[in-house]
């Protein structure tokens, strides 16, 4: 019934490139929100600044555009420098930029402007008391955030993380128009060598909707787990 | 383009290196093919969406369902999928390149429209459809109690209601459509991206291609923003004080909203 003519397990593969590239951006994109989100609490004028600047260029670009100019401009930015490390040092080296190292920084950078505004809301709709009953209880700062601001900012930030990790897993399959061999990319040339572009894209299509599908799941789990107390907290 | 610039502005274009009349050129008629490709989806998108908004809330779940596998499949794949199957597939079901079909589909610009009407009405579909299952109750009773008949309580008072709620996420959705029609110059649309992309590999610049392409898309952004918040208060009077204290947080500070929901 489904003839993948031996593309199987290098599609297999690809799958696997797609799912380890969107968990390590999704790290990355979670570590850049946070850190978009305190600039923007901070009351530093100039790192609020900076922090706007980043989303709103980041929002205002499409991701594709985006990559490429990371990823070809990255390039030539390394080749320059090394060129005149050369020059004033007389040292040789030459980088390459790994496309999947710049496919992780480069949807991580784009998602986590997107992160920033959802883990701003968040942090803003932890209650002040609650922070302030956890220090009197005597607790050092990085504890008050582990065990009380963390938990009750989740339970705020899971609707919007999850829309963004459902926008991340769709727009790994940009990379391989970059270069790098995921899902999409084997599925093309498997497409061109064989003459059946339907099986292929439509196979991986059902596998984007199987991903999507069971992390919608998981969410749901999650929302389960940080909204505990809350009533009808799996249907919201 | 050149003929609308003045003459000192052509002439010192022409000693420039890359940025020469020529390739302002190219990314010109990228400029005039995203806009196209965007706003013709956008136009058959809102105009699609309308009646499937409307079955979506159908109570007869054999108009309801489909539309609800409908928007779950296109919104669940990457629209890159969607493009290569108009695109490639097509091409390779029998006989088409015999049919009267094949000089449409053999130019990659309506089969990548069909890709991007067909993704956006999914997406536009499930934003209407959220804005008509939020209008408050008491409107419909009201509205019941003068006595309209369903076509009229639809187009009086459900539509004009719900509309409004539904502009500020699909002001979002047009952005992101603009967005995602970079991905058309895969399947070699020349469109902003395609032009950047040409520029590239012609002069090996592409820090200066992609940054140049990157703020054309950030001009048309902030154009359509302007536009999107004024429909927003025009439709939405009593809005306008508080627009006008919170304007400068709004158009850089959440100047684009969230991304849209998965499937």
């Amino acid at each position: 019934m489904l003839n993948l003519h031996g593309y199987g397990m290098r599609l297999f593969e690809g799958a696997l490139v797609t799912i380890e590239l969107a968990v390590l951006s999704l790290v990355i994109a979670v570590l850049f929100g946070l850190m978009t989100a305190s600039a923007k609490l901070s009351g530093n004028r100039m790192l609020h600044l900076l922090a706007t600047l980043y989303t709103t260029l980041i929002r205002g670009v499409p991701d594709l555009v985006l990559m490429m100019l990371f990823f070809f401009g990255g390039q030539t930015l390394v080749n320059s420098l090394s060129d005149a490390v050369y020059a004033r040092f007389g040292v040789d080296f030459f980088i390459n930029i790994n496309p999947f190292v710049a496919g992780v920084l480069t949807i991580g950078l784009i998602f986590g402007a997107y992160m920033g505004e959802t883990f701003r809301g968040a942090i803003q709709s932890v209650e002040k008391g609650q922070v302030e009953a956890a220090a009197a209880c005597g607790m050092s700062r990085s504890l008050i955030f582990r065990r009380v601001k963390f938990p009750l900012m989740m339970s705020h930030a899971l609707p919007g993380l999850s829309n963004n990790w459902q926008v991340l897993l769709k727009t790994t399959a940009l990379v391989s128009i970059i270069g790098l061999s995921d899902m999409v990319r084997v599925a093309t040339q498997a497409s061109k060598a064989t003459f059946e572009p339907f099986t292929f894209m439509l196979f991986v299509g059902a596998v984007y909707l199987i991903l999507t599908s069971f992390s919608e799941w998981i969410f749901k789990r999650l929302r389960l787990k940080y909204h505990a107390g809350y009533v009808g907290a799996a249907n919201d | 383009m050149t003929d609308l610039l003045p003459v000192e502005v052509t002439v010192w274009l022409m000693n420039r290196d890359i940025f020469t009349p020529a390739t302002l050129e190219v990314y010109w008629v990228g400029v005039k093919a995203t806009l196209k490709l965007v706003s013709l989806s956008l136009l058959f998108g809102f105009i699609i969406s309308l009646p499937l908004s409307f079955a979506r809330a159908s109570s007869n779940s054999f108009i309801r369902v489909p539309v609800k596998i409908y928007t779950y499949i296109f919104r669940g794949t990457p629209l890159i999928i969607q493009l290569y199957l108009m695109y490639y597939g097509v091409v390779f079901i029998d006989d088409v390149k015999d049919s009267w079909m094949w000089p449409l589909v053999k130019d990659p610009f309506l089969p990548a429209l069909v890709a991007f009407t067909l993704n956006t009405v999914a997406y536009t579909t499930e934003i209407f459809h959220g804005a008509i299952a939020n209008t408050p109750r008491g409107e419909v009773e009201a509205a019941r109690a003068y006595g309209m008949n369903t076509f009229l309580l639809y187009r009086r008072i459900i539509f004009p209601s719900a509309f409004r709620r539904a502009l500020p996420s699909y002001g979002n959705e047009v952005i992101l459509t603009l967005h995602a029609s970079a991905i058309a110059s895969t399947v070699t649309i020349m469109d902003i991206t395609g032009a950047a992309q040409f520029v590239y590999s012609r002069f090996y610049a592409p820090f200066s291609a992609f940054t140049f392409a990157a703020v054309l898309y950030l001009v048309i952004t902030l154009v359509l923003l302007y536009i999107i918040r004024k429909l927003e208060s025009r439709f939405n009077p009593q809005l306008r004080e508080v627009r006008k204290s919170r304007r400068k947080m709004m158009f850089f500070g959440n100047a684009i909203q969230e991304k849209r929901p998965g499937a």
